[in-house]
């Protein structure tokens, strides 16, 4: 193994592997320091670069060379020096751009949430909660494109395309038999698979596991319910085609649907084969592990059983143990 | 007459053939190279010429070739870049169409520097007929020994084809040239790796504009010390600059860098001042990218000297009241031209040319020609004149390659010198419609000692 | 997206073939796909548009996957992924050709011929549109006009009216 580099992000030190990027780095560190990304996908080989929500400011190169960057850089896609320091949200620059790159991604996107199946597990949604304006300077009229059903278990609403590529990534990576692409230019360009075509293979449903928004839906659930409605649990089966390793998604009795884990910053674990994703959705056709553990944070843990759980650091801490006695309690209480 | 290194022989008959061109000492850099120089020699004459490149960016050329990677047994690439899309620039097609054969000579000597064996002029796809002479000319070079296998003898093998591109202005950025050289969409690579790492099919690669690789002949002819006396400070040798808009005489014109801007307007030997007996307004003066600038801050700095065609000159003053040599678009505007308009009009270019592929970029410039178009046609509101601005600043920077920053300065710069008139068309809409603004204080001579306020 | 469902069967002439087997000799080994963009301008020279059966032969011919064609026809300005006239004439609508009355020259083809941007008159002759910087702004106003793309400067009514004779009258070549 070689040699471990030191890299601050945000004041905090961490040691990584050389030649990880500095997205990978943070995550390593995690909270808050670490920059979201539409568009990345740690599982898609070239994913990344082009959302620019990750944009963060190396305020020192490397501890050879400590000049600064002199823009702001991708940090999904900037690989990590020795000495490096960076700056994420402790830099004004980068909540300022980030500000103008969620702005950037909005005007063009339908604020369609109400009706959107993705809302509740939306990236962009999560993102201009946190970095967005209340309102939007842009007031002409939106672009728009037709629904498209792209064989009979997806749904390819363009409207809310951010143009992450992931989706072209997973056809490509995983899938082997590409269909679809990117097509057109500039703000014209559109995911397409130009003459009207099923997306159809064993693993074309992971398109909507990467989809960061709503464009890609799963058509089995369409208008089905709303995700923080449902609950989910992790659960396996013994499939010839992938690992089987899925989240369930109950409401009551019944599977609504199946989608790959994810993890806390939304990537899946393992990527799952239509015939687990659409086609087995009765409980006896599965093992169940238990409830997903789902981020905090999210909308989804609002009818969440597990929310209540206290902190890693204080369960770890005698004093901090004690001084939540209460809150311990009432925590396996539930 | 100015010294000319790459026009010299311009008004030659025929010069565009091989014969003739050879008889004018064409083809004298490849023998000298391949006979008695070694590559890193090459590459030494062109670091002490302090060539810049002449695509827009301005880097050394001799610098760029040193980074080249050279790993055994990998092929090395060198790739003309022959995409001159940028409004205002069209030395590119001048060259190619009427003096074929010194790009040809250049690539020789700069693949022989760098060792490629395999060599390509990414030529813009709307070229066609440039791209026929190139190829005729390829030919003929290759007919006389030029090309191919062992020239004259030195061992050293080459073959040059010519690529068409498709209709794409990004491709004139170097990592998109090299996707679609590749045959992909031309959308740029996240850099690093750097060409000169990883280009050309992941090869070490070294991307020249096609007015580099022609100054790499005078270079080898006389030396690089030699050309580097020709200009003045870092801004060495001559430069091709188109000059277009409102001139008597626009074209392309070789020129010593250093050349004051006004002699240039205005002397007969270049182009002869404003057309129809006008008063000039505003110049863009290294393409449609660069930060336009108003009349009286074009021909002299705010500390009141005569500006200079260099790069140091016209960028003298930074963002606020200089603007870039960028690759030599020059292009002039009359009392009579509008500037909103055509601050529009080149927004609409970089919306339309705006490959999609990173956010800022993709929706940005649409936004901002929508506003330009509102202001322009008589509906903007005072709010856009600082939306524009805003929208200009979240793009720049911000972005995978320049196509973003080039998008944002034309706005930027357009209101930040000619807010007056942006103002105009707001609160006199329909007078706007019906008149241009005119000339206002934009020719004024400067107030001596005063920085002009900025926003 | 093109609703196109069915598509008709296209053959490339002998001819053509060996066309494409020439430029694809120009890229080292295994890098064919270089020979794309250079393979659908002759496409397009031959049948005046790239059809999608046209992409789908040029895909199955360099090995690559239909979608992989689209793309990038897709992205370059020059292909037509519609029918055009049999001359396109394509006027530079940018900065510096608008400084000397390109936008005029626009009005007048538009009247002349009868049609808006990007419709084909009813002969099948003709097409227009307005396009982005073509690198001749000290010679503007500026068009250009497929398939041999010949080029005109300095364009007046005038001058746009007799290259309309021209071509009218006989084939234009280079």
């Amino acid at each position: 193994m070689s040699e471990k580099v030191k890299v601050t992000i945000d004041g905090i030190t961490v040691e990584v592997e050389p030649g990880i990027s500095i997205l990978n780095a943070a995550r390593q560190i995690g909270g808050e320091v670490v920059p979201p990304a539409m568009c990345y996908y740690s599982k898609l080989e070239g994913s990344g670069g082009k959302c620019r929500t990750c944009l963060v400011k190396v305020s020192k190169g490397s501890e050879k060379d400590p000049r600064p960057m002199p823009k702001l850089v991708a940090s999904c896609r900037t690989g990590v020096m020795d000495g490096m320091e960076v700056q994420n949200i402790t830099s004004p620059e980068v909540i300022e751009a980030r500000k103008g790159v969620v702005e950037m991604l909005l005007i063009n996107h339908p604020l369609d949430c109400p009706i959107c199946d993705q809302a509740g597990e939306c990236h962009l949604q999560d993102l201009s909660y946190e970095h967005g304006l209340a309102k939007t300077r842009y007031d002409f009229e939106r672009r728009t494109f037709e629904k498209i059903d792209i064989g009979d278990k997806i749904q390819l609403h363009m409207t809310r395309c951010i143009l992450c590529y992931r989706c072209v990534y997973v056809a490509d990576q995983i899938t082997g038999n590409r269909v679809h692409g990117v097509l057109g230019r500039g703000d014209a360009s559109e995911i397409s698979t130009y003459i009207e075509k099923a997306i159809d293979n064993d693993f074309s449903g992971n398109v909507i596991d990467v989809c960061p928004v709503g464009a890609l839906t799963d058509r089995t659930f369409r208008f089905k319910n709303r995700v923080w409605f449902t609950k989910p649990v992790d659960a396996h089966r013994d499939c010839p085609t992938c690992k089987g390793k899925v989240t369930l998604w109950y409401k009551g009795e019944e599977v609504l649907r199946v989608t790959g884990r994810k993890d806390q910053f939304g990537e899946v674990e393992d990527f799952i084969c239509n015939t687990c994703r659409f086609d087995t959705k009765k409980t006896s056709e599965w093992v169940i592990e238990g409830p997903r553990n789902i981020a905090n944070t999210s909308v989804i843990s609002a009818n969440h059983y597990e929310t209540l759980r206290p902190l890693p650091v204080i369960q770890n801490d005698p004093i901090l143990i004690e001084a939540n006695k209460v809150e311990f309690e009432r925590a396996t209480k539930i | 007459m100015a010294r000319k290194l790459l026009l010299e022989h311009i008004n030659v008959p025929g010069i565009h053939t091989f014969d003739v061109y050879r008889k004018q000492g064409g083809y004298r850099s490849v023998e000298k190279a391949l006979k008695s120089m070694s590559p890193d020699d090459v590459v030494e004459e062109v670091k002490k010429s302090g060539l810049r490149g002449r695509g827009g960016a301005g880097f050394p050329t001799g610098m760029k070739w040193s980074f080249l990677a050279k790993p055994e047994g990998k092929a090395r690439y060198l790739v003309c870049n022959a995409d001159e899309s940028e409004p205002g620039t069209f030395k590119d097609r001048y060259l190619m169409t009427y003096i074929p054969h010194a790009l040809i000579e250049g690539m020789i000597v700069s693949s022989f520097a760098l060792g490629a064996k395999t060599s390509y002029i990414y030529v813009r796809g709307e070229m066609m007929p440039q791209i026929r002479i190139l190829e005729k000319a390829i030919d003929e070079a290759k007919n006389a020994g030029f090309l191919g296998k062992n020239i004259l003898g030195s061992g050293y093998d080459l073959e040059l084809y010519v690529q068409p591109g498709g209709g794409a202005y990004i491709c004139g950025e170097e990592t998109a040239l090299i996707e679609s050289l590749e045959g992909k969409r031309g959308n740029p690579r996240i850099k690093p790796p750097f060409p000169a790492i990883s280009g050309v099919w992941g090869c070490p690669t070294v991307v020249n504009n096609v007015e580099s690789i022609a100054a790499v002949v005078p270079i080898i002819n006389d030396g690089g010390d030699e050309y580097a006396k020709v200009g003045i400070g870092r801004s060495t040798g001559t430069k091709l600059i188109s000059a277009s808009g409102n001139l008597n005489k626009p074209g392309v014109y070789e020129i010593e860098l250093g050349l004051p801007v006004e002699e240039f307007i205005y002397s007969d030997e270049y182009c002869g001042g404003i057309a129809n007996g006008k008063r000039l307004k505003a110049v863009v003066a290294g393409g449609s990218s660069v930060p336009i600038l108003p009349a009286n801050l074009v021909l002299k700095t705010v500390s009141g000297e005569s500006r200079l065609m260099s790069y140091e000159s016209l960028a003298e003053g930074g963002f606020q009241s200089g603007s870039m040599m960028g690759s030599g678009g020059f292009i002039a505007f009359d009392e009579d031209q509008c500037i909103v308009r055509n601050t529009w009009n080149f927004s609409r270019f970089y919306h339309h040319e705006s490959c999609g592929q990173c956010s800022p970029c993709r929706e940005g410039t649409g936004w901002m020609e929508k506003v330009l178009h509102r202001l322009e046609y008589g509906h903007g509101k005072m709010s856009d004149i600082d939306l524009l601005v805003d929208v200009s600043k979240k793009i720049e920077g911000n972005t995978i390659c320049p196509l973003g920053d080039a998008a944002a300065w034309p706005v930027a710069s357009a209101i930040r010198h000619f807010r007056d008139e942006f103002e105009w068309h707001v609160s006199n809409p329909k007078e706007a419609m019906e008149r241009n603004y005119g000339i206002g204080n934009y020719a004024d001579p400067l107030p001596a000692n005063e920085v002009p306020v900025a926003n | 997206m093109l609703r196109v469902t069915e598509t008709e069967h296209v053959d490339f002439s002998s001819e053509l073939l060996s066309k494409f087997g020439e430029i694809v000799k120009r890229y080292p080994e295994g890098k064919h796909k270089a020979a794309l963009l250079p393979i659908l301008h002759l496409v397009q020279a031959e049948y005046g548009w790239l059809s999608p059966a046209s992409m789908e032969r040029v895909a199955g011919y360099l090995d690559l996957k239909p979608i992989e064609v689209y793309e990038v026809a897709t992205f370059y300005t020059m292909f037509f992924l519609r029918p055009q006239g049999k001359y396109v004439l394509e006027v530079c609508r940018t900065g510096p050709c608008c400084l000397v009355g390109a936008e005029k020259i626009m009005e007048h083809l538009e009247n002349k011929l009868g049609v808006k941007e990007g419709e084909v008159t009813a002969d099948g002759q003709f097409s227009w549109r307005g396009v982005e910087c073509l690198a001749a702004c000290g010679m503007g106003p500026v068009l250009q006009i497929g398939p041999e793309y010949t080029f005109h400067e300095n364009l007046t009514s005038e001058s746009v009216d007799q290259l309309l004779v021209d071509l009218k009258n006989k084939d234009l070549s280079i």
